[in-house]
């Protein structure tokens, strides 16, 4: 079944291997990815279910999760599954996350895992813990335990319910001495059991049920909240100041040149150039008029963004890997395919360019670190609060127990963002000032240094026979290092202030294809990664960003796969339906495009409106598929293109949805809603600027993001709830969507393939002229 | 260094600033205030967003020795006696955040909005809140929101027209 075949990506980390050129050398399994197995740190111990979950004598129930938040409302889903499975209001469940003094290192923000992996401890901790209840109740009773039930925290004699006890009663304040079985794994994978079974679906009344999340109340209200509030006593500010050149060096720092500013001094450590001041501006004064003499290096970046596509598909690559696709015997093997398109009566080939895209979060990133002696504490909105203390305690060369981090709310992340770097450059000036220090970064450093979205070329081929049948699918991502730096920060040289420090980058290398949905005759996946343009401290430093090189190979594979149908005569939707097997990808395809009124063309998909009319606004309707993260996620759309602007309006969306069991059906549309207007800004607009010196792209005018004015009139779910499948993840389906589904669409309206995303309007009214 | 006397929701205090310095920072780190948020510092995202004289003004470009006497509201002092603003109402109840660091922006701005125009429609609402920027995709329920709270403002209204 496809759903065997989904998890690539973490396949990849791993077991992941590759093809290292200049050695020759091949791996059976990525080094790299081992080391990060054997580091990762455990936390609180994950075999006491004391470490879950605990009840006070209020009754309010306390879960810790090694998990974060990135603004989808996960601690409400948590507090929905303890609460099913203890039998207690979901209000009086508290679910803390990511403080490494109290949770586990369950991977943190990762590969959508939030719940479909993130669930399994708590779910099995709360369900033991019921079990533990119930036998000290049925003691305390004097009953079977099959006589009694539960009900908001209080077990009762199912036929005599005045006789009971509550929770709080049974175990307030004290601790369950009770240990679980650990599967070992540390990260995602992380999951206990006891020997309770937790609850059958079909017993389900909390999951499931549609809760608002009360984050927000405080989000809205002004409460203390995120990272950017903690300003401990005696606190610094810090600033760094990065290099116009980027990889230049800083030879002379001209001290007297913030002389002017009380209490401001400079800090220099190799490439590493901030300043501290006693209050906010003073430190945004001292950085801006700190006076740095840098080497005089060439600009980095050959060509700037004109040349980004040329200079991929020159390089030589650094790894490459292929993978046949059901069925194929082992990695490495394209032949198959290569011989199969060699034979083919008609080859359809295209090739797809996809920018480098910036994290850009709304706030940039920001850290506060307070080290004292061999001891540290960081608050950070990291996605990953476990590595980065061990990031930091080797950073500081301190004992990796005495370092902690408090994961607090902060500003959406959406992969390995710059999140990590403030609070590694706190943590450096608090070591080194003795005091504590709080790090902003500036909008330009949020934009211009945070680790980018690999740009990609994405080659894709098919081979036809006589009868238009297939004979051989090859798509070939060529592109930046999807881990150019590590999917993680648990070591220095995963951030800037690392590299700039002395710390040698690491050789990790993945591109990532994606998770296949069609069954192609010799289909291959192939993917190769180039050099980056700078080696150490790059603001073009690659790593994953939401639906990591999904989004790349899918706007190249959905794309493609309109263009066969295409050249076959066939409507793309009838195309998909032909070759699709899962059952559940064949029920998002439908269920989306049925919603959406998806009405075939005479012409059959070879340009609407703009080849027959000469009509300012053309009207087209595209769809594009993704299965990842155990869900299945189709986007169909119509869009509304201008020929004299080139301006594209995605004026209505359907998605289609199956994420298995549905937690929260509240939580899962607020994701998809965000998924289309981030989707859309990334389709559209989104693409880091530039030259052969520099990042150019610095605020939200160099980097446009889609804004208000950019909503669609009219947005569709459809959510296909399956309780009898797997928590899957709805995170990350559907966004990988949008630059097909919408390419497909303006193809549709107009007759012109545009292979390129960010679908700017310079860019499409070029291609209309 | 000056000493500043701001009325900051209806309440006078004292805070010490630059003159240049931006009244972002007067507020957030001089009064530690926690509503408006530094998202840019160069009045392109709107997450610094404050009321000034019932206009919507980007705090992280206004020197603190512009606004004088002026009267300042923040969403630290939309709740009033533990009652939220019909926006924060709004917010809660559609869900609109995410993050939510960009919310005191939208909120603001609607605010500045709606307290003259509850009976604003879709487009006004879209073209006031048009350069609030939402990384996380909010817009949407954001929208549904700012329509909700406009609203119950204008049900509340004691001599507001109201449109059908």
């Amino acid at each position: 079944m496809t759903h065997v075949q989904l998890n690539r990506r973490e396949l990849l980390l791993t077991t992941g291997a590759l093809v290292v050129y200049g050695t020759g050398l091949v791996l059976a399994t990525d080094a790299a990815a081992q080391t990060a197995a054997t580091a990762s740190p455990v936390g609180p111990d994950p075999t006491l279910l004391d470490t879950w979950i605990s009840i006070a004598p209020s009754g309010l129930v306390t879960v810790n999760s090694g998990k974060m938040d990135c603004g989808q409302g996960l601690g409400l889903a948590y507090a929905q599954i303890v609460a099913e499975e203890l039998d207690v209001a979901v209000d009086t469940v508290q679910v803390t996350l990511g403080d490494t003094r109290l949770s586990p290192n369950q991977g943190g923000g990762s590969a959508s895992s939030g719940l479909r992996q993130g669930a399994n401890p708590l779910r099995n901790a709360a369900a033991e813990a019921r079990r533990i209840l119930i036998a000290a109740a049925a003691e305390k009773l004097a009953q079977p335990t099959d006589a009694l039930a539960v009900e908001n925290g209080r077990v009762f004699v199912a036929a005599n319910p005045t006789l009971g006890v509550t929770y709080a009663e049974l175990i307030g304040g004290k601790s369950f001495a009770t240990t679980l079985k650990w599967n070992r794994q540390v990260g995602n994978g992380m999951d206990v059991q006891g020997t309770a079974k937790p609850k059958d679906a079909s017993q389900y009344r909390v999951v499931g049920k549609g809760f608002k999340r009360q984050d927000i109340a405080d989000k809205v209200g002004a409460k203390e909240h995120y990272t950017a509030h903690i300003r401990p006593a005696n606190l610094l500010h810090g600033r760094a100041i990065r290099p116009v050149i980027a990889g230049a060096m800083p030879l002379v720092v001209d001290a007297t040149s913030i002389a002017g500013i009380k209490g401001a001094k400079h800090f220099v450590k190799g490439g590493f150039v901030a300043v501290v001041a006693e209050n906010e501006w003073d430190a945004v004064r001292a950085a801006r008029m700190l006076k740095v003499t840098w080497s005089d290096v060439p600009g980095p970046f050959a060509g700037g963004e004109e040349k980004v596509f040329d200079y991929i598909r020159a390089a030589k690559p650094t790894a490459s890997n292929a993978i046949p696709i059901f069925g194929g015997k082992k990695d490495y093997d394209a032949q198959p395919t290569l011989v199969a398109l060699a034979a083919s009566k008609r080859v359809v080939e295209a090739e797809y360019e996809c920018a480098f895209q910036s994290h850009a979060r709304m706030a940039p990133s920001c850290g506060v670190a307070d080290v004292r002696g061999d001891h540290a504490q960081i608050w950070s909105d990291t996605q990953k609060p476990h590595f980065l203390k061990v990031g930091i305690a080797k950073f500081l060369q301190l004992p990796v127990e005495n370092v902690q981090v408090k994961w607090m709310h902060g500003a959406g992340s959406y992969g390995r963002s710059d999140a990590d770097e403030a609070p590694f450059e706190a943590a450096l000036l608090s070591q080194a000032f003795g005091r504590p220090v709080r790090v902003q970064w500036s909008r330009q450093e949020g934009i211009a240094w945070d680790p980018k979205a690999p740009a990609g070329v994405i080659t894709m081929k098919a081979g036809l026979d006589e009868a238009n049948n297939l004979t051989g699918w090859l798509l070939k991502a060529k592109g930046f290092n999807g881990w150019d730096i590590k999917f993680n920060a648990e070591s220095p040289e995963h951030v800037l202030v690392g590299m700039l420090t002395g710390h040698k980058k690491w050789t990790g290398f993945n591109f990532n294809t994606p998770e296949e949905s069609y069954r192609f005759p010799k289909h291959v996946h192939w993917w190769e990664t180039v050099p980056p343009y700078l080696e150490q401290a790059s603001p073009l430093r690659t790593a994953h960003m939401r639906a990591p090189q999904e989004m790349q190979t899918h706007f190249g594979q959905e794309c493609f796969v309109d263009e066969v149908a295409s050249a076959c005569g066939m409507d793309p939707v009838d195309f998909r339906l032909k070759h699709l097997q899962d059952p559940r990808e064949l029920e998002v395809v439908k269920a989306a495009t049925q919603k959406l009124g998806w009405g075939k063309r005479a012409n059959k998909g070879d340009g609407g409106e703009g080849k027959t009319s000469n009509a300012k606004i053309m009207r087209g309707r595209g769809m594009a598929l993704h299965a990842g993260y155990q869900a299945y996620a189709a986007v169909a759309c119509e869009v509304e293109v201008n020929r004299d602007s080139g301006k594209i309006w995605v004026k209505r969306v359907v998605i289609a949805h199956d994420c298995g069991l549905i937690v929260n059906p509240i939580g899962v549309r607020a994701a998809l809603e965000g998924q289309i207007m981030q989707g859309i800004s990334r389709a559209l607009y989104e693409e880091v600027h530039f030259t052969e010196t520099q990042v150019t792209s610095v605020d939200w005018q160099s980097y446009r993001i889609a804004n208000m004015q950019d909503m669609p009139a009219e947005i569709e779910l459809v959510l296909l709830n399956r309780p009898d499948k797997p928590i899957g993840g709805a995170g990350e389906p559907a966004i990988a969507c949008f630059p097909a589904a919408i390419a497909n669409a303006v193809f549709d309206a107009t007759g012109v393939r545009i292979r390129r995303y960010p679908l700017t309007p310079e860019r499409v009214k070029a291609l209309l002229a | 260094m000056t000493s500043f006397t701001l009325n900051i929701d209806g309440i006078k205090r004292k805070v010490i600033a630059r003159d240049d310095e931006p009244l972002l920072y007067a507020l957030t780190d001089g009064l530690k205030l926690k509503g408006p948020k530094f998202g840019c510092g160069v009045a392109q995202c709107g997450a610094c967003t404050v009321l000034i004289d019932g206009s919507a003004v980007r705090s992280c470009v206004l020197p603190t020795s512009a606004v004088g006497s002026k009267q300042i509201r923040t969403l630290d002092g939309l709740t009033v006696n533990g009652k939220p603003h019909p926006l924060q109402a709004a917010f809660v109840d559609e869900q609109a955040a995410q993050c939510g660091y960009c919310a005191n922006g939208w909120i603001m701005t609607a605010a500045a909005l709606l307290e003259k125009n509850p009976n604003a429609d879709e487009a006004q609402i879209r073209d006031a809140l048009g350069n609030i920027q939402c990384r996380c995709g909010t817009h949407i329920a954001i929208l549904r929101a700012v329509k909700k709270a406009g609203q119950m403002m204008a049900a509340n209204a004691p001599t507001g027209k109201r449109t059908t």
